[in-house]
């Protein structure tokens, strides 16, 4: 445990990719196999369910420190996390603890899951006295499922292929899975990880996708396309639909279906299942799972669509487009979100909210790896494959076409009344890449900007991790009358914290700090003073909230210093963007 | 009766008619150390402990009207008996000790517990009622030994070293700098200061506070390879400024209480944080409050209603002064305001 909390204070001192390289080398090259195996777990997201319930852990610190509760929460809102809040409390102790991370989880974490709260009293305690500061801090994060560094699983891929001298494409593709919460990480997993490579590694797939090839932000002005990009000929255009990426794996006579988070999601979308005897085995396809209007025996046939697919191609003006789409039937992400996280699927909701696939991308045909294969090869060959699957519950996302960049982006204006988040631009000619790699081609997500309004900083409440003891979580409201009416007062509707830089965020919580009214627990109210033009994805409306509009991804865009409280936008201008 | 209120001014002794580290211009103020915001410009009159006296002159001005007192030593004024006790917080610090009718009261200032060799250490006093600084008032402030902590900056140095880079410590310039370059290993390697930094040096020097040979940072050429062997002692204003440049690739790192969280820590963007401060931690201001005995203690500057409300429910009579005193060391770092 004590070396594994000392490559997390590695990691967590630099900001810089090498240093955290060198680190997580220098950790895989002396650790056990064991524990190696775990490490890779929590590095790349692993996330087990919560050990031991958070407010039961709250309690045993607090008698362990011996001070009362409001003390202790004062010193979580100062901290900004409970496990850093608890390692800073509970009395040091001198480390004494040689077990690896892999028996601490074994023998000692993982056994605390559903233990009764008198047992979990007896035994925490002593285990928190096993360690030095760093080492609980760590420890008491994985009991939480909050532990957190800033690696990303593309740098574990590279540590391990440094370690290794393998392809860290290779060591990516076996990682595949590698979190999903039915994986218990193990000595003979990490082996395999990191294993030289064997002539029947393919054969040995199972269910397994392929890393997910992620798309670039392009941030450009229209008129640069040209100059960045060369024509739209040499780009494959589809729209960025708001649903779940998800891979469809069709092998042994079954199908797995993972989401771009490697989570196996087969169970969620049962209906999917039907497209299992219409695919052949050796069939990956990579797609987006959106939400379809109707249930599809209430659809047009599989010819029509295809034929509409088809269609698209070589419509270019809005109206037109908008009215295919509409026969596509994609719903707003909100409803899909309804199945998300949902453990039992009753028959209305699998009614209700029916799934489909748009396909974009073959990664395996015939049981041979396509991904080398150039996009617009991968794409005719993807065009045939669903052709003769024949299900509506799997279409090709269309493609659109345009003579110039000029028309696309015009086209592209119609991407909020479709629900989608604008464009994706695929180089004709890019292999299927790893992760957010450049190398091997390119694909870029043209997003459309984001719906503004400005709104004024009612509620601030401190932050978490970076931001721990900073007023940077913040509550937004509009007016609910038009300027000048009588009465009128501002009404709370979203909720943001990030899009500030620091030093703007400091000022703000100086300002905060001044003009503080009450106090309710973390959250101040205060004088209104503040405007922020406030960015948002997409806007529905919702009975949960005050305000009768629930926003998506709110963020701030601007600090408006310039607009006094007074001109900030009403709920009518909000709800003009609902449509 | 009350031997110390808030006023607008400051903080002020009725029967004496004199000011403890006023914030406003006043005709006698008492000052309890050379920081900036307990010791302002303009005052007709001050009064410090006589260690104080050369960070005084060279902060406020050669020719200040300034009268001494030893430690230890009483002077009587309107009936007020006072004098200066040290508070180990910085070199001259001081806490006050005030008696009037057989009352005593103590202001503290900014204190520290921990002896650290370049001022004279705290010393508790009995009194009945006690003005203590909050600045790191929350539990979670518990300070490892400095032995601890040198050797750390110690080993960062080093290794540094072995990389053939620059080691930069961010420090304040008064108090702490002098007390990281008293605490250093100077076996090392050469040490460099920012321009803010050697004025200070030297008056502890004249102190006689062992202080180690240093060099003007400045005096150095982009590429020097002696650069790469070196400390750098600088304040946290030099960072990011022009005048970093000619360090090329440097490791940073923070000396300052507020180290003690990852938050703090990351949000300053330096590679280390090293967990130093001049002031007391949670035990160390409990412990001083236990001390001196005292049944009514004042709480100022930093944690005050925690601080306050934790004292009361230990059975003490704790309330809250406004005071505009901050904390000088880490102005630029987020923490509770005065105002709290």
């Amino acid at each position: 445990m004590k070396a594994f909390a000392e490559l997390y204070a590695r990691l967590d001192a630099t900001t810089s990719s090498n240093a955290k390289l060198a680190a997580l080398v220098d950790y895989f090259s002396a650790a056990e196999p064991a524990d190696a195996a775990w490490a890779v777990y929590f590095l790349s997201g692993g996330r087990p369910r919560q050990l031991v319930p958070t407010r039961l852990m709250r309690e045993l610190a607090m008698d362990a420190a011996n001070l009362p509760e409001w003390l202790f929460e004062e010193s979580y809102q100062a901290v900004g996390d409970l496990a850093e809040t608890v390692s800073l409390l509970v009395p040091t102790a001198e480390h004494s603890s040689n077990d690896g991370l892999a028996q601490w989880m074994e023998e000692k974490l993982l056994p605390l899951r559903g233990e009764p709260p008198e047992v979990l009293a007896d035994r925490l305690p002593p285990l928190w006295r096993q360690l030095d500061r760093q080492s609980l801090m760590v420890c008491l994060k994985l009991i939480t499922g909050a532990f957190r560094v800033g690696v990303s699983k593309l740098l574990v891929t590279r540590a391990l292929a440094t370690m290794t001298g393998l392809d860290a494409k290779r060591i990516a593709q076996r990682l595949v899975g590698y979190t999903d919460l039915s994986n218990r990480p193990d000595a003979s997993a990490y082996e395999r990880l990191v294993a030289q490579e064997s002539a029947d590694e393919h054969a040995q797939r199972g269910g397994q996708p392929y890393p997910f090839f992620l798309a670039h932000p392009l941030q450009l002005p229209v008129e640069q396309f040209e100059q960045t990009l060369g024509p739209p000929s040499a780009w494959q255009v589809e729209w960025k639909w708001d649903g779940i990426r998800a891979q469809l794996v069709k092998r042994d006579g079954r199908l797995w279906v993972w989401s771009r988070g490697e989570e196996l999601i087969s169970e969620r979308f049962p209906e999917l299942d039907e497209l299992a005897p219409r695919l052949l085995d050796g069939t990956v396809i990579d797609g987006e799972l959106v939400v379809w209007k109707h249930a599809p025996d209430a659809t047009a046939s599989q010819a029509d669509l295809m034929q509409d697919a088809a269609e698209l191609d070589s419509q270019t003006l809005n109206e037109q487009v908008e009215g295919e789409l509409e026969r596509f039937g994609i719903q707003p992400f909100a409803l899909l979100q309804q199945r998300i996280g949902r453990k039992t699927l009753s028959k209305k909701i699998l009614q209700d909210v029916p799934v489909a696939v748009l396909g974009y991308d073959l990664l395996e045909w015939e049981g041979r790896d396509w991904r080398s294969h150039p996009q617009h090869e991968r794409r005719a060959q993807l065009e045939a494959v669903i052709t003769a699957c024949a299900s509506p519950r799997l279409m090709p996302s269309p493609k659109l076409t345009a003579n110039t960049w000029a028309e696309l982006a015009e086209q592209r204006e119609a991407s909020r009344s479709l629900g989608v988040e604008g464009m994706m631009l695929k180089a004709r000619d890019a292999l299927y890449g790893v992760g957010r790699t450049k190398d091997m081609g390119v694909w870029w997500k043209w997003k459309i900007d984001p719906f503004s309004v400005d709104a004024v900083l009612i509620y601030a409440q401190r932050g978490h991790g970076r931001r721990a003891s900073l007023y940077s979580d913040y509550t937004f409201a509009v007016w609910d009358g038009p300027p000048g009416a009588k009465e009128r007062t501002l009404v709370p509707f979203a909720k943001a914290y990030s899009g500030l830089t620091d030093e703007e965020m400091r000022k703000v919580d100086a300002i905060v700090r001044k003009t503080t009214v009450e106090k309710f627990g973390p959250v101040r109210s205060v004088t209104p003073t503040l405007v922020f033009e406030l960015g948002f994805e997409g806007i529905a409306l919702s009975k949960r909230h005050k305000s009768g509009i629930a926003v998506r991804f709110p963020r701030m865009l601007r600090w408006r210093q310039d607009k006094p409280v007074e001109e900030a936008d009403t709920l009518a201008n909000l709800q003009d963007l609902l449509q | 009766m009350d031997l110390v209120i808030a006023r607008p001014e400051g903080l002020y002794c009725p029967p004496g008619d004199f000011y403890i580290d006023p914030w406003r211009p006043v005709d006698r103020a008492v000052i309890t150390h050379a920081h900036g915001d307990h010791a302002r410009w303009g005052m007709k009159h001050y009064l410090a402990a006589a260690p104080g006296e050369g960070i005084l002159r060279s902060r406020i001005g050669a020719d200040m009207p300034l009268q001494t007192l030893p430690y230890g030593e009483r002077i009587v004024h309107h009936g007020v008996t006072l004098s200066f006790h040290p508070a180990g917080h910085v070199l001259g610090s001081a806490q006050v000790r005030l008696e009037y009718e057989g009352e005593v009261w103590v202001a503290s200032g900014d204190y520290k517990v921990e002896p650290d060799g370049t001022c004279a250490p705290f010393e508790p006093v009995r009194c009945h009622t006690f003005i203590t600084e909050s600045t790191f008032g929350l539990p979670i402030y518990t300070w490892q030994p400095q032995a601890e902590i040198f050797a750390g900056i110690n080993e960062w140095w080093r290794a540094n070293q072995a990389q053939g880079r620059a080691s930069v410590l961010f420090s304040y310039a008064f108090g702490k700098a002098q007390r990281i370059l008293h605490g250093i290993d100077d076996g090392i390697g050469p040490i460099l200061v920012h321009g803010a930094v050697e004025p200070l040096n030297r008056v502890y020097r004249e102190a006689g506070i062992r202080i180690p040979e240093t060099h003007y940072a400045g005096d150095f050429k982009k590429n020097d390879p002696m650069l790469r062997e070196a400390l750098i002692v600088a304040p946290p204003s030099a960072g990011g400024s022009t005048w970093m440049r000619r360090f090329g690739d440097y490791s940073d790192a923070f000396a300052s209480g507020w180290m003690m969280l990852r938050g703090t820590r990351r949000r300053r963007g330096v590679d280390r944080g090293f967990v130093l401060s001049d002031h007391a931690d949670w035990p160390g201001l409990l412990w001083a409050i236990e001390q001196t005995g005292a049944e009514r203690v004042m709480v100022t500057h930093g944690s005050v209603a925690i601080l306050v409300r934790y004292l009361r429910e230990q059975g003490l009579d704790a309330q809250g002064f406004t005071t505009e005193y901050g904390d000088e060391e880490e102005a630029d770092l987020v923490k509770e305001g005065a105002s709290v």
